[in-house]
């Protein structure tokens, strides 16, 4: 459905601020077409900012943002949206007193291919139980529910890169293992591109390729996955996995920071 | 047959209320600012009614798109010149330029066409219904009807309509919006548009039975405070809200002593205020920090 080769993305140096805070300080980052890359760091550290600069919310102060070799950081989000860059904001953000049917629909806004018919049969394939709630205000949908609205609203853009923000955020475990299942569907079946911020980072691990890890605004590491997940740092950190001492508790010393 | 007779005349003077406060409500839900100038643009659209009709020979029919049109194209304009660069200011400073967009009209009026009272032709007045001991006259009929018409082309626009359903959807999660890929602000341009279409029909039907003169958009103070008695932020509501103050005003007209009728809008708003804050169709829910 979606071509290959679209959705490569490129992050160069940006610097974002919030009035006089910098939260981004100089940031960059690849995604490979057909890659799913995922971005880990704590509360705080920027992951949002980060998403947000890229679908055009917010504007990056230097640097420069490139989809497909051309530049989207000057362009609104609603352009950057139709360039194919799907946004699943943190939190869901539906639409509350649209229905279901209709935060759908509205998501094919700006397209005017015949698609839209088939790729709304699609989504409710993906995600059978929101068929069943088609007419109901989005609003009264449970968070995983709604979490499966925004992913298949943002799936009726047919885009090329999905920016997945913490997803699994208040969900049980089992929908966190549904959600990490469709990301995983979604980049096996169509080629979508995800970059994904993820809390739970065992699971961001599991589903992707690549990673990256973020602390005050800036990347401090990134390596595949698998290493990832090998590195004394991120286990003890976002996998809670600790090497205890002798006398049940680590010493002072060997604490990097003090959070 | 008395009580009758001014429930007609206040369901119609209600409905004016109601037309202008549906102004205020789709500004006010699409954009989160207050168009304070509501009232004036009714005032400007019954005088451009007055110029198509009058001036330029038009006839009604004509003459009144016309005025729809050009009062739309105003609306727009007033969105891209003076509130578009007002994006992310405080509502405060939006609120003051609404107030001063509405002392611009009024001069502006006053210049152009001169401040003494116009009178635009149509084909309703003098004309009368009579049913039993009441009397309808057409321009009231005409205003009825008018608001019926436009409250059922709203609700299906925003309901079947894909534009609507995008406006809705603009005004429930502007970023939310944003990240589908509907061109918020120009969405933004056409509610302005939309809500100047609306005070255009207002003036052109109230123009009947009201003088045509550059103050007659004070009105616009009573359906705002229609608004708030419905709830601002729902267009029923709105109308809804329009109709209680229009009743009661010519209500209170008759059996109150001289002087109550004008004060009615803002007694019901206080009792309003006092036992349901949030109005009569509270839609909105509590805005997230």
């Amino acid at each position: 459905m979606t071509d290959v080769t679209a959705g490569a993305l490129q992050v160069r140096n940006i610097e974002t601020y919030y009035g006089p805070i910098m939260a981004i300080r100089g940031i960059s980052l690849d995604v490979a077409a057909g890659q799913v890359v995922a971005l880990l760091g704590a509360n705080g550290a920027g992951k949002t900012t980060v998403l947000k600069t890229i679908s055009g919310a917010m504007e990056p102060q230097k640097g420069s943002v490139h989809l497909n070799g051309e530049p989207i950081h000057n362009l609104d989000p609603d352009v950057v949206a139709r360039r194919g860059i799907a946004h699943v904001p943190e939190g869901r953000e539906v639409f509350p007193f649209l229905t279901v049917d209709e935060n759908l629909k509205v998501g094919a806004f700006s397209r005017r291919d015949a698609g839209v018919q088939t790729d709304l049969e699609q989504v409710y394939e993906y995600f059978p139980a929101l068929r069943e709630l088609r007419g109901l205000a989005a609003g009264f949908l449970s968070g995983g529910q709604q979490q499966m609205l925004a992913i298949g609203r943002a799936l009726m853009l047919n885009p090329s890169i999905m920016l997945l923000d913490e997803p699994s955020l208040g969900l049980s475990p089992k929908y966190v293992a549904e959600i990490a299942a469709i990301v995983k569907r979604l980049n096996a079946e169509r080629g979508i591109t995800v970059l994904l911020i993820e809390q739970n980072a065992k699971m961001a691990l599991d589903i992707s390729e690549y990673g990256y890890v973020m602390e005050n605004g800036r990347i401090v590491m990134e390596d595949t996955s698998e290493r990832l997940k090998d590195a004394p740092d991120i286990q003890e950190f976002y996998l809670g996995m600790k090497d205890e001492g002798v006398r049940g508790r680590r010493r002072w010393k060997q604490r990097k920071t003090w959070r | 047959m008395e009580v009758l007779q001014l429930l007609i005349s206040g369901i119609s003077q209600g409905c004016v209320y109601g037309l202008i406060a549906m102004g205020f409500v789709l500004i006010y839900k699409a954009t989160e600012m207050v168009n304070f100038a509501q009232g004036d643009m009714m005032m400007l659209g019954a005088y451009l009614a007055y110029t198509w009709i009058n001036i330029a020979g038009m006839p009604f029919v004509l003459g009144v798109v016309a005025t729809i049109v050009s009062l739309a194209i105003v609306g727009v304009l007033i969105e891209r010149i003076l509130l578009r660069p007002m994006i992310g200011e405080p509502p405060f400073a939006v609120l003051m330029i609404t107030i001063g967009l509405g002392f611009m009209l009024r001069a502006f009026a006053g210049a152009v066409w001169g401040t003494e009272t116009k009178a635009v032709s149509n084909p309703f007045s003098g004309n009368v219904i009579r049913l039993g001991d009441i009397s309808i006259g057409y321009e009231n009929m005409a205003i009825i009807l008018g608001t019926v018409i436009l409250c059922a082309l709203l609700f299906a626009f925003f309901r079947f309509t894909r534009l609507g359903i995008a406006m809705q959807a603009a005004s429930q999660n502007q970023l939310a919006a944003y990240y589908v890929g509907i061109p918020v602000k120009r969405i933004y341009s056409l509610v302005w548009a939309m809500s100047a279409a609306l005070a255009a029909v207002a003036g052109v039907l109230v123009a009947p039975i009201s003088l045509v003169e550059p103050v007659m958009g004070f009105i616009g103070v009573k359906a705002f405070a229609a608004a708030i008695v419905g709830g601002f932020g729902s267009l029923p509501g709105a109308i809804i809200g329009g109709l209680i103050v229009g009743i009661a005003e010519q209500f209170a007209g008759l059996y109150l002593p001289p002087g109550f009728a004008d004060t009615t809008a803002y007694a019901i708003l206080l009792i309003m205020l006092f036992l349901r804050p949030e109005g009569l169709f509270a839609t909105m829910q509590k805005k997230k920090v």
